[in-house]
């Protein structure tokens, strides 16, 4: 008997290291996609990158030629007005949800809560086209803004508002409620607790929170190629019509098929998201180890 | 005293009326498009718009099934490609990698999920495609459902493998030195008891990826064709079908907008209102499975 059930515990043993190689082979092959991708572009680009690629506008016209200076611009002014509309509010909606209604006993108040979770949690599902259709809808046509940066960034503020408010909820969750308490019995009002308790201690989990919208912004396209108009002039007013550098990429490889110029574009934005996801990682690093100590 | 009361006050109304912004936004949002599309729904009609196989704005034709056609087919393609490794990788983070692989294998995919849309579409574009067009295959142009199956396959593994890793990691460790004192083997371990227990999990993270699936528009306009057409085989057999030209319904939406006038723009909204519907039929369905997840866990 003794050799057949050696036979089976191998037989077992066999059927686990196929599965695990399995495992092993998709762990890998996630990696090397990522390196195919981001290897290809960067490489690919790179001949192009150079100080004038930065410095010199794109040409315009069907040539491709120029650099890509002028969507730069335009992506800074589209990233900062962008957080200008989102984080005020959605780090406010938060601080309402959490600190307010989340301690009130209030029927209003609940419901309030109640609705807009499920406000913002069916916002995150929404693909951001519809929010480009919105976008167009209300700011570019019945609001006249026609396209431009702040038709743009408004849309794109309805865009990553969710996010902005589901982290800032998590990081003044995450503050300990004895933090409150203590203050709240020194004599403190709600919102002195808030503003030199709660909110410094949620500071990095706010901040994280901006640098996922930031990313979300640098890398969306979808919806700014409906509100944003497409113009590869540096704007020069919020009415100003724009490209950022991921609506310059689509535009050099669908109209111009510039596609070293392309290339070199994604390879700028692709070096940026690296960036923003190190960012994260940082702070949300601080985080952990702020919480332990 | 009292000016700290009105500070008091004063900043409960801004933070209440800045949580009311975030609320008002998402209904007008709703509303906005639902009133766009009404002329849509009243002129051509519900029924004719979903069944519809011609869209020819020019002739007053508005058929949506193309579209719903084009973005079914191509987020079928995606998961067929895409669920085995995305959930392989899910199952590798949780369960199997060593710390210092999963100190690698992790950023990358939080790097893959992090990617531009349209850098994927260039990607697409400048290798798949060509290499798509080597196929012997009459109509074969690169341009279609498949090299746009492969684009969202890409897309979606991040999401499905991150949202499985975490349902993964969610069943108490006592489930698994349970089975294994019994005398299983980690993978029999794996198979018969964790990951049956983190099944309804798994199932939201692959509607998550649906949701991202079905709502992709650029990379998808990129390299799909767009070309208004039902998908076909074109005279070969089934499996050709992906070699076929299709548009998506984000795709429709995204070519035309920016010259469609009158019922033709309240088509698009309409495209739009179907696309949302969708949506939210996936949606509800992920969250009605994590409710469901959460309930067996308390009972």
């Amino acid at each position: 008997m003794k050799p057949s059930r050696n036979g089976r515990v191998t037989a077992r043993k066999a059927w686990q290291g196929c599965a695990f190689a399995l495992f092993w082979l998709s762990g890998i092959a996630a990696m090397a996609v990522m390196l195919a991708v981001v290897g290809y572009v960067v490489v690919r680009g790179a001949p192009e990158l150079s100080l004038s690629f930065f410095t010199t506008s794109p040409r315009g016209g069907l040539s491709g030629d120029g650099g890509i200076a002028s969507t730069i611009v335009a992506t800074a002014y589209l990233v900062v007005m962008t957080m200008a509309f989102a984080a005020p509010l959605g780090i406010g909606a938060g601080i309402y949800l959490v600190e307010y209604a989340g301690n009130s006993r209030n029927r209003i108040a609940t419901t309030f809560l109640k609705l807009s979770r499920f406000g913002s949690e069916t916002l995150a599902g929404v693909p951001s086209i519809i929010f480009g259709l919105f976008g167009y809808a209300l700011f570019v046509t019945a609001m006249h803004f026609g396209f431009s940066l702040l038709s743009a960034s408004l849309a794109g503020a309805c865009l990553i508002l969710p996010v902005v408010v589901r982290t800032a909820e998590e990081a003044l969750k995450a503050v300990p409620e004895g933090y409150r308490e203590a203050s709240l019995s020194l004599g403190a009002t709600r919102w002195e607790t808030i503003r030199k308790v709660v909110l410094p201690s949620a500071l990095p989990g706010l901040t994280t929170g901006i640098i996922l919208g930031v990313g979300r912004i640098l890398s969306e396209t979808a919806v700014f190629y409906v509100t944003l108009g497409g113009s590869y002039r540096t704007p020069t007013s919020v009415l100003s019509s724009g490209r950022t550098m991921a609506l310059h990429v689509y535009y050099l490889a669908m109209e111009t098929r510039a596609f070293e110029k392309a290339m070199a574009t994604g390879a700028v934005l692709v070096i940026l998201i690296i960036i923003v996801n190190l960012a994260i990682n940082a702070v949300s690093r601080r985080l952990s180890a702020g919480s332990r100590s | 005293m009292t000016r700290k009361g009105a500070v008091e006050s004063a900043m409960r109304t801004v933070l209440l009326c800045a949580g009311l912004a975030s609320l008002l936004i998402v209904a007008m949002t709703g509303i906005f498009i639902l009133r766009e599309a009404m002329p849509a729904f009243r002129e051509v009609g519900v029924w004719r718009l979903l069944s519809g196989s011609e869209w020819r704005p020019g002739q007053e034709l508005y058929g949506l099934l193309p579209m719903i056609a084009g973005s079914g087919l191509v987020t079928l393609g995606a998961v067929c490609l895409g669920l085995p490794i995305a959930l392989g990788c899910g199952i590798f983070l949780a369960e199997t990698a060593p710390g210092w692989i999963r100190g690698v294998v992790k950023p990358s995919i939080e790097l893959l999920a992090g990617i531009p849309s349209v850098v994927y579409g260039l990607f697409g574009l400048v290798v798949l495609v060509p290499a798509v067009r080597g196929f012997d295959y009459p109509g074969n142009a690169g341009f279609g459902l498949l090299s746009a199956s492969i684009v969202l396959a890409v897309m979606i593994l991040p999401t499905i493998a991150s949202v499985s890793e975490v349902a993964i990691r969610s069943v108490p460790d006592e489930y698994r030195k349970g089975a294994l004192a019994l005398g299983s083997t980690r993978w029999e371990m794996i198979r018969t008891v964790v990951l049956p227990a983190a099944r309804s999990g798994i199932l939201s993270a692959v509607v998550l990826g649906l949701g991202r699936a079905v709502g992709e528009t650029i990379a998808m306009i990129m390299v799909i064709g767009n070309s208004v057409m039902m998908p076909s085989a074109m005279g070969g057999p089934l499996p050709g079908i992906f070699l076929s030209r299709a548009r998506t319904l984000t795709g429709n939406i995204a070519v035309e907008m920016s010259y469609a006038t009158g019922l033709h723009s309240s088509a698009l909204f309409a495209t739009g209102v179907v696309l949302f519907v969708l949506i939210m039929l996936v949606n509800s369905a992920a969250r009605a499975l994590m409710a469901r997840n959460a309930g067996g866990g308390r009972g």
